[in-house]
């Protein structure tokens, strides 16, 4: 295995590989940041370590958790929910499933990666320079993010590094959609039809789709935002602003222009992270039951329907941005009708399951979880969904629970079962089943514990993006429930420790598999 | 089995929580927050269905179904089902959609009401400050130089328009009960959020945008106001209040505010 290799199957290894070095570090990120939260005042000389000006004796400063979260955010976004699901898995099992012998283009394959590989190094060199990581959050709205180091520290080179590291991103993203779009149209055998393929085949092809429209305006408004940043230009920047007692002499821009941009990207960017793993869940869920997958037309016409009506939602994220309140009534009725095709392919997993002879093997343990996590958070959407509604939610834990159950949890979901259902096509071995099911139910037990008290914080009104809530009468109340997730987050990542030792021990010790090891019926199963 | 169990469980549990009233909205102080809690609890209602439906189901087909050596169904698709679960399901949720409109309208959509008091919000990285007219009712012209926030004038009140001597500038919104209230957000730095829990409002405060926002409030009280947009290090300290007073108090303060203006 070379390092640069052009080989699909070791580029998909070298994303998931890259997925996990990124998730582990997501996870501490989120501890820390469940730590100080709890703990707002503690002198920890670990932090003190770590970040001599952000935790001056071990002291964490309120810019320096910001930029803890802008990094976890973008981190998991990116490079977890993004890489994983399609350029991991996606890689090693598209060209096995449709029968060609690698992706269309493997040199642009291989320079997808390691284009990905630089953003990380780039975003991560954002810790080292001076000010810091930014603390704009993974969604970076300007002025915020827009007028450098005066709006905060972090925002100097810290977040120039950070947008470069999202347009290297959208350089490496456009690379692999195309590659993808490319090897199905191309390199189906001749025998498959579009309605041959497995369901899998299709979340990666829509994905694939939206790829290649939504990271090319991500790109375009990152590039505009770092030539307000450095070049003087006033796309996002309005006149007559004063920031740090210094008036400002750019004018003619709008900040809620590149809100549009962000989200015209980051409503679909959902999408990209979940309908992998929609495609894969059906392959589980109707292996493990002995059915074939119920309603497949349906399905992939859903997976087609998310992908569309999916670009058109993005206003749901700006309900309260100031933007023309007749919009948001467009766009809420749209939200709500993006939810039916999810709907749809929720009573198809469960009608697949009917009548099934159920087998309860680890993957099937994580798709069934999926389907759980995807119902409970996926409900909530009809509550955001409604501008009026969503006034007293946005930016509170409310929202902040319902994202990671449906995009963060069910993704990461479907990415356990997958990695259960091909690791012995990946290594000749199982993954062990036994520790695969305590994983299973410590983890699903945890999720729930997490973040469905979550909401209630939301209830309350609770902020996100606060670094403590000292400062709020109202916000005392919700303290004993942070707590509790506090302790619920520890138990959830200690959790993770279970697979992370069953994924390398399994690699070299695990059950050699035979070569159909589920009595699967697609194709990566009997090519060899 | 083991997993049937826990599916149903955890469900349970998280539908048991909605039982507890200690993490709760607070109290509504508004005819429109009265409209949002029953918009809430229809809402509520119609996902808690669906929520015990689909969680019930999937924890009893998954223990119904379990391996007992039994032959699987060879069925693997039904048109007339697809049919008829997608328009089901786009009935319920377009209904919803229509439905929430509504308060949405009440907020927004709203015209200027004549009797309105005009209120004047500036916010800025980590503070907010409040305007409002003099005894002449008109607020006087602004010029950002001369914004001078430890003199006592984060508006930059213009010196040269007599119009904005008598111009009352505070750190806390006063408002009296039962007076509909017109506020106008104005931010000078980065995006900020204005957020009145009982109120059920909440809007971004943008900077190069006059945003209006109205309420009426009919409970006096002193509630807090938290900058609810990401606004930088200080975003979780930004904080302000609403004090709604009853009408004589109110008229009482302000009597006693315009006493005290003195001019920039």
């Amino acid at each position: 295995m070379t390092i640069f290799s052009t080989d699909h199957k070791v580029i998909g290894k070298q994303y998931i590989g890259l997925a996990l070095f990124s998730v582990l570090l997501g996870i501490v990120l989120s501890l820390v940041m469940r730590f100080h939260l709890v703990h707002p005042d503690a002198k920890v000389k670990l932090f003190g370590a770590l970040w001599p000006d952000g935790a001056p004796g071990g002291q964490m400063t309120p810019e320096l958790y910001l930029s803890l979260m802008t990094i976890h955010g973008t981190i998991m976004v990116f490079f977890v929910l993004t890489t994983a699901p399609q350029s991991g898995f996606g890689n090693y099992f598209l060209p096995l499933q449709i029968g060609a012998h690698d992706m269309a283009f493997p040199v642009l394959n291989m320079l997808s990666f390691w284009t990905t590989a630089l953003s990380l190094l780039t975003l991560l060199a954002a810790f080292f320079v001076e000010g810091g990581a930014p603390l704009s959050g993974w969604t970076a709205y300007p002025p915020l993010s827009g007028l450098g180091r005066i709006t905060g520290p972090g925002q100097g080179l810290g977040q120039d590094l950070w947008i470069l590291s999202i347009a290297l991103f959208c350089v490496a993203s456009l690379m692999a959609a195309i590659n993808f779009i490319v090897t199905i149209i191309e390199l189906r055998a001749p025998d498959m039809g579009y309605f041959d393929m497995p369901l899998t085949c299709w979340g990666w092809f829509v994905t694939a789709l939206i790829s290649l429209f939504a990271f090319a305006v991500l790109l375009a408004g990152g590039i505009l935002l770092l030539l307000d940043r450095t070049a003087g230009t006033s796309f996002f920047v309005p006149g007559g602003l004063i920031v740090n007692d210094q008036i400002q002499t750019r004018s003619g821009g709008s900040p809620i222009l590149f809100q549009h941009l962000f989200w015209f990207f980051g409503h679909p960017e959902v999408y990209i992270a979940i309908l992998p793993g929609m495609g894969l869940i059906s392959t589980i869920l109707s292996t493990f039951s002995g059915k074939k997958v119920f309603g497949y037309k349906a399905m992939a016409i859903a997976l087609l329907a998310i992908g569309g009506l999916g670009f058109v939602v993005w206003g749901h994220h700006m309900f309260i941005s100031g933007m023309s309140p007749y919009s948001s009534i467009a766009f809420s009725v749209l939200t709500l009708a993006v939810g039916v095709p999810s709907a749809v392919k929720t009573f198809n997993w469960l009608a697949t399951l009917w009548g099934g002879r159920l087998r309860f093997t680890a993957a099937m343990h994580f798709a069934l979880g999926f389907v759980s996590i995807f119902i409970t958070g996926g409900i909530t959407g009809l509550i955001l969904g409604q501008p009026g509604l969503d006034i007293y939610f946005h930016d509170t834990y409310f929202v902040v629970a319902h994202f990671h159950l449906i995009m963060g949890v069910a993704a990461i979901f479907a990415i356990f079962a997958g990695l259960h259902y091909w690791f012995p096509k990946m290594y000749g071995r199982f993954l062990h089943e036994g520790l695969g099911k305590l994983h299973f139910y410590m983890t699903f037990i945890g999720v729930y514990a997490v973040f469905v008290p979550l909401h209630f914080a939301g209830f309350v009104g609770n902020p996100r993006r606060y670094p403590d809530f000292k400062e709020y009468e109202f916000l005392k109340a919700v303290m004993p429930l942070h707590i509790g997730v506090t302790h619920a987050a520890y138990f959830l990542a200690a959790a993770q420790l279970i697979f992370l030792f069953n994924y390398f021990w399994s690699q070299r010790r695990g059950a050699a598999a035979p070569a159909n090891p589920w009595g699967a019926t697609t194709r990566e199963w009997r090519d060899d | 089995m083991a997993i049937a169990i826990l599916i149903a469980a955890l469900a349970g549990a998280t539908l048991a929580l909605f039982f507890q009233p200690r993490w709760w909205f607070p109290d509504a102080i508004s005819a429109h927050a009265r409209a949002y809690d029953s918009q809430f609890a229809l809402t509520l209602w119609v996902i808690g269905c669906i929520f015990v439906l689909a969680q019930g189901g999937l924890a009893w087909i998954a223990f119904r179904y379990r391996d007992q050596g039994q032959t699987p169904s060879a069925n693997s698709g039904n048109n007339r089902l697809e049919i008829v679960w997608t328009v089901a399901t786009a009935a319920v949720f377009l209904a919803l959609a229509f439905a929430g409109q509504g308060i949405w309208a009440g907020v927004h959509l709203a015209v200027d009401d004549p009797r309105a008091l005009h209120v004047e919000v500036m916010a800025k990285q980590f503070a907010w400050s409040y305007r409002y007219a003099g005894a002449d009712g008109v607020f006087g012209r602004v010029d950002i130089r001369q914004i001078d926030d430890a003199g006592g004038n984060p508006f930059g009140i213009d010196s040269t328009d007599p119009k904005g001597a008598d111009d009352i500038t505070a750190a806390i919104l006063r408002v009296p009960a039962g007076r509909p209230v017109e506020l106008r957000l104005k931010s000078r730095d980065v995006i900020h959020n204005f957020f009145v829990r009982e109120l059920r409002l909440k809007q971004d405060v943008v900077p190069g945008m006059t945003i209006p926002l109205r309420f009426t409030a009919d409970k006096p009280g002193t509630y807090e106001v938290p900058c609810s947009e990401l606004c930088g290090l200080g975003h979780h300290q930004m904080r302000s209040a609403l004090v709604v007073m009853p009408p004589d108090a109110y008229e009482e303060w302000l009597q006693e505010a315009r006493q005290k203006v003195v001019l920039p």
